[in-house]
């Protein structure tokens, strides 16, 4: 009976076939209130440079990963993986220890 | 005995150039005589600190690095908290990361040497495609 109705209203040949709609985003992490298009894949950028030692003392390149309030910027947000993920957090530490990053506030 | 250490100070910015060295030079003969070797001693030069340290914003900064036991770093650091324009320091161990990233490399080597034989197409190929075919 449910079909003969839904067929009646014209939507399609064969029993319950929906009109085609754009492909449901089930990129990152489902439900996230409302995000309608792919996050195109970030790659981590200490895979791709091949840089295996993150020292703390360029702070250049860590002042890169660390936000105006000088938090350390979540991995999701910048696309690192894990391993190096962990390794920078632990040399931004460093580099806030010895006073090359602030632990909050700008980085001059 | 092989450990490898940074160690990172800074030293007020309105000390003089011969103060310095004379402070550095104690560290260096501190090192040798506890057993250690230096291997290298940077001097990075007045920098602009990230927060106040002591009421200071710049310092003078120094890396050196040094290789021996343990108790070598307990020595120098004692030595740098009782130096009065020393204003910040920093120990840092390296050599397990230099270990690794050594072994990293010797792997690369070696796989770049001897590169991985090909799986001959001519194998494994022709089964799936004679396979598909028979259906």
């Amino acid at each position: 009976m449910a079909d003969e109705i839904r067929s009646s209203s014209g939507e399609g040949s064969s029993g319950g076939d929906r009109p085609a709609r754009a492909p449901r985003p089930g990129g990152p992490g489902g439900r996230e209130g409302g995000r309608k298009f792919f996050r195109r894949k970030k790659v981590c950028k200490f895979c791709v440079e091949k840089i295996d030692f993150i020292d703390y003392k360029d702070v250049r390149l860590l002042a890169g990963f660390v936000a105006e309030s000088g938090k350390i910027v979540p991995r999701r947000l910048t696309g690192v993986c894990t391993p190096h993920q962990r390794r920078l957090s632990t040399a931004i530490k460093q580099a806030r220890n010895i006073a090359l990053l602030p632990f909050a506030g700008r980085a001059s | 005995m092989n450990r490898t250490y940074e160690l990172m100070f800074i030293v007020r910015p309105d000390m003089a150039e011969e103060d310095l060295e004379k402070l550095i030079s104690t560290l260096e003969a501190q090192v040798t005589t506890s057993g250690g070797t230096v291997k290298s001693m940077d001097k990075w030069g007045k920098r602009r600190l990230a927060y106040a340290v002591r009421g200071f914003y710049d310092g003078l900064f120094v890396l050196l690095i040094a290789e021996g036991g343990g108790d070598l770093i307990h020595e120098l650091e004692r030595r740098l908290r009782v130096t009065e324009p020393v204003i910040k320091f920093q120990t840092v161990r390296v050599d397990l990361a230099q270990k690794r990233l050594a072994k990293i490399k010797a792997i690369k080597d070696a796989k770049k040497k001897t590169p991985p034989p090909a799986p001959s197409p001519a194998e494994t190929g022709s089964e799936p495609a004679a396979a598909a075919a028979a259906v």
